[in-house]
């Protein structure tokens, strides 16, 4: 809000409020803040996600003309003190400060995980309240529909084309050529879509997106309806994303109120309107044409392409599907140029793009990076390297089931479309786990393949028998029943799902097995020959033991093992049954001293 | 059918046949169903069915293909396991493996008391805080065998 000039600005404490941050206490942290500001002259405010996953609840102090400080870390308990101290008393809590933002374009300069990022897609995420319109035009929020109202629509895609933007769910389709399809389709009326249907396990921007920033996503599709000439469009959520569902929501209903979206949008010749469908969770859903049969109501199964969507797409008519991702960046390229995004990035791959840094890392959670940067940049210096000291970085697994793992010895390949293909794993959405050796590369492959597996509509032959029977495969190997023929019999069943099925879902469902495979060969070869699991996880091969040494006898396994195979006596090292043991990992669990190892 | 079901049917009913609609509304008409039932009674598909003008096969055809919705009464505080990527890695089995134990149940069940049900889910996006579980619509981050048996014991006090 503006206030006169005489009056001073209150001091601001915000509270990020999207999924991550509620999971980790936000609510109670807001409860403690709004009992303990209650009477001040405060203005307590949500604001989304700013990617610090691992540091959540965060909260972020303003005092006017000071730097924004955030804690991270909150707790109801510490509230109280960063009330007293900061909000009042004007002096940090320097033990809990987890960083400052002088400059909201580069925040945090001085912390590693935000050094090298590009902030374009998340700029708002983290900066705004997601349910304020006001505070999203403050910050150039709709300046990008201006200039795309002002201008021609075949220049606006000639805009579009410029910066080299490529499709960002995935596939990396160039966006601008997309929409001069469509533009140039015959049929009327056309659609718009935004694919938000994010079903990749381990990727979340676009839920954070829509979260932190839902007025972008909005700009994004109306200056698209401009230049294609749509109407009318969909915004495909998942239902499992609530907090968005609700955001996306209340932001389309500002939009309205505010003629960003209805009929003739700011006093121009343009009327498009959106309405939003909860996606009913069936990952093959994020595949453009079985997206396009849940939103008319149908199983949602793949067709063969082409036609493609832009030429006939819902309802037999063009269409344009585009991500998340990819919209909130088209704001940015109407407002700023084409320039702007052309010059970030790789020859072929421009820009920018998020990730979703997770699993066995020190520091989990967003990044923006411009495209090119290595994988050793994004999880050794941003990342922080390794979660746990003791245990050492193996490989990370980007683009979910349809990507690979790539292992440390690769990982100066720079992320962008063609080097990861090249490496046997995709961009995909952006999903970024971490593996170290804790994980077996052998059940990684068993996770995915048992993923595609069950979300495999059924349509097609190949992807349907041909992912069971890999899984069939895989699970033999995990519990040490495989046969050595197994392995050839993964890498030729593979090429066949690869090149025979019908959509993107079955044609990269062999990619995480055929990357472990090519990577990771010799635990393949152990698992098959030696009956042995290197990390330890396949529970199935090897088996519990007592380490003598660190076991005081305090007997809390003895009390969990349900089948009594755990022997000795209290205040002596225990023994287990190796014949009892149906190895069901309790044991392991339950032990404070890390006695009990597989 | 359960009582409250049998309570809320005719308004449901009466409802949906005021406005009748095209097949792009059968997805939220059922969305809308599970949403007032917390799952899909037969004769709300029946409804729906004369509703968009359908036969029932198809109505159930669409709805079986959804992971989202399910044809018998919910637990009072579904439990939900993530086992996606980023939860898989930083030990979600052993997460729901306890879980099954504290509960007595396996996964896909309901207590007999009807107060817990214990799913798989694969993937709530909040992979930062892996593992994750959802207890009653709330989600819980950053759990450990321990730490879930804890969650579920107050959540049952």
């Amino acid at each position: 809000m503006a206030l006169p000039e005489t009056q001073t600005a209150p001091v601001r404490v915000m509270v990020g409020m999207g999924t991550c941050g509620l999971a980790a206490g936000a609510r109670e942290v807001w409860a403690a803040l709004e009992e303990e500001l209650s009477g001040a002259c405060v203005q307590l405010s949500q604001t989304g996600c700013i990617g610090m996953c691992e540091q959540e609840p965060l909260v972020d102090v303003v005092v006017p003309g000071e730097p924004r400080v955030t804690y991270g870390g909150m707790t109801p308990e510490r509230v109280r003190r960063v009330v007293e101290e900061h909000v009042h008393g004007g002096r940090p809590v320097e033990e809990w400060v987890v960083g400052r933002i002088a400059d909201a374009v580069a925040p945090y300069r001085e912390l590693e995980f935000y050094r090298s990022q590009h902030r374009i897609v998340l700029r708002n995420c983290g900066f705004i309240d997601p349910d304020s319109l006001e505070e999203y035009e403050n910050r150039d929020g709709y300046q990008g529909l201006r200039s795309a109202l002002a201008t021609d629509p075949t220049a606006v895609i000639e805009t579009v084309k410029q910066s080299g933007l490529r499709g960002r769910g995935g596939a990396g389709f160039p966006t601008g050529l997309k929409w001069q399809f469509a533009r140039q389709a015959p049929g009327e009326p056309k659609y718009l879509i935004c694919n938000a249907d994010e079903g990749d396990p381990g990727a979340f921007m676009d839920r954070s997106v829509l979260e932190g920033d839902p007025h972008a996503v909005l700009e994004g599709m109306v200056i698209a309806a401009h230049a294609v000439g749509a109407s009318h469009g969909y915004i495909y959520v998942r239902a499992e994303y609530p907090l968005a569902v609700e955001r996306i929501r209340r932001a389309i209903a500002q939009a309205r109120e505010a003629g960003y979206l209805g009929r003739g949008i700011l006093g121009s010749g343009l009327s498009f309107d959106l309405t939003v469908k909860e996606g009913a969770g069936a990952f093959v859903c994020g595949e453009e044409t079985a997206l396009i049969s849940s939103i008319e109501g149908r199983r949602g199964m793949p067709r063969v392409r082409p036609p493609f969507p832009a030429q006939q797409g819902l309802w037999g008519k063009p269409t344009i599907i585009n991500n998340v991702e990819s919209y909130a960046n088209i704001p940015h390229i109407l407002r700023e140029g084409a320039e702007s995004i052309a010059r970030l990035g790789t020859e072929k791959s421009k820009g920018t793009k998020v990730f979703a840094l997770a699993g066995k890392v020190r520091h989990t959670g967003l990044v923006e990076v411009p495209m090119g940067v290595t994988i050793r940049e994004i999880v050794e210096e941003m990342g922080g390297g390794s979660a746990e000291e003791r245990h050492r970085l193996k490989a990370v697994q980007i683009g979910g089931p349809s990507g690979g793992c790539i292992p440390t010895a690769l990982w100066d390949t720079p992320v962008d479309y063609e080097s990861l293909i090249g490496a046997g794993a995709v961009m995909g959405s952006g999903g970024l786990i971490v593996l170290d050796d804790t994980t077996c590369m052998v059940e990684m492959a068993r996770f995915f393949m048992s993923f595609v597996q069950k979300e495999s509509c059924g349509k097609c032959v190949p992807c349907r028998e041909g992912t069971r029977r890999l899984l069939e495969i895989l699970e033999r190997i995990v519990v040490g029943e495989a046969e050595p023929e197994d392995l050839e019999r993964l890498r030729g069943l593979s090429e066949t799902v690869r090149g025979a099925s019908l959509c993107a879902l079955g044609q990269t469902a062999p990619n995480p097995l055929l990357s472990t495979l090519r990577y990771f060969p010799e635990e393949y070869l152990e698992h098959v020959h030696d009956k042995r699991c290197r990390a330890g996880t396949c529970l199935a091969l090897g088996h519990f033991r007592v380490i003598a040494e660190k076991c005081p006898g305090c007997n809390k396994c003895v009390k969990v093992c349900p089948v009594e195979a755990i022997n000795g006596k209290v205040k002596h090292p225990f023994v287990i049954d190796p014949d009892k043991c149906t190895k069901c990992g309790a044991c392991e669990d339950v032990c404070s001293f890390d006695a009990i190892v597989h | 059918m359960g009582a409250s079901t049998a309570q809320l049917m005719p308004e449901f009913l009466a409802a949906i046949a005021s406005r009748p609609a095209d097949r792009e509304q059968l997805i939220p008409l059922l969305q809308r169903a599970q949403a007032t039932f917390g799952y899909l009674p037969r004769e709300a598909m029946e409804g729906i069915a004369r509703n968009v003008r359908l036969p029932l096969s198809r109505i159930q055809g669409v709805a079986t293909f959804y992971n989202q919705f399910r044809f018998t009464p919910p637990a009072e505080k579904p439990v939900h396991v993530c086992l996606g990527t980023a939860c898989h890695v930083r030990g979600a089995d052993r997460v729901l493996t306890a879980m099954e134990d504290t509960l007595k149940i396996q996964e896909g069940q309901t207590t007999p008391d009807g107060r817990f049900s214990l799913e798989r889910v694969a993937c709530v996006g909040a992979c930062g805080l892996a593992p994750v579980v959802v207890v009653g619509g709330r989600t819980y981050g950053r759990l450990t065998p321990d730490r879930a048996r804890r969650l579920l014991r107050r959540a049952r006090a």
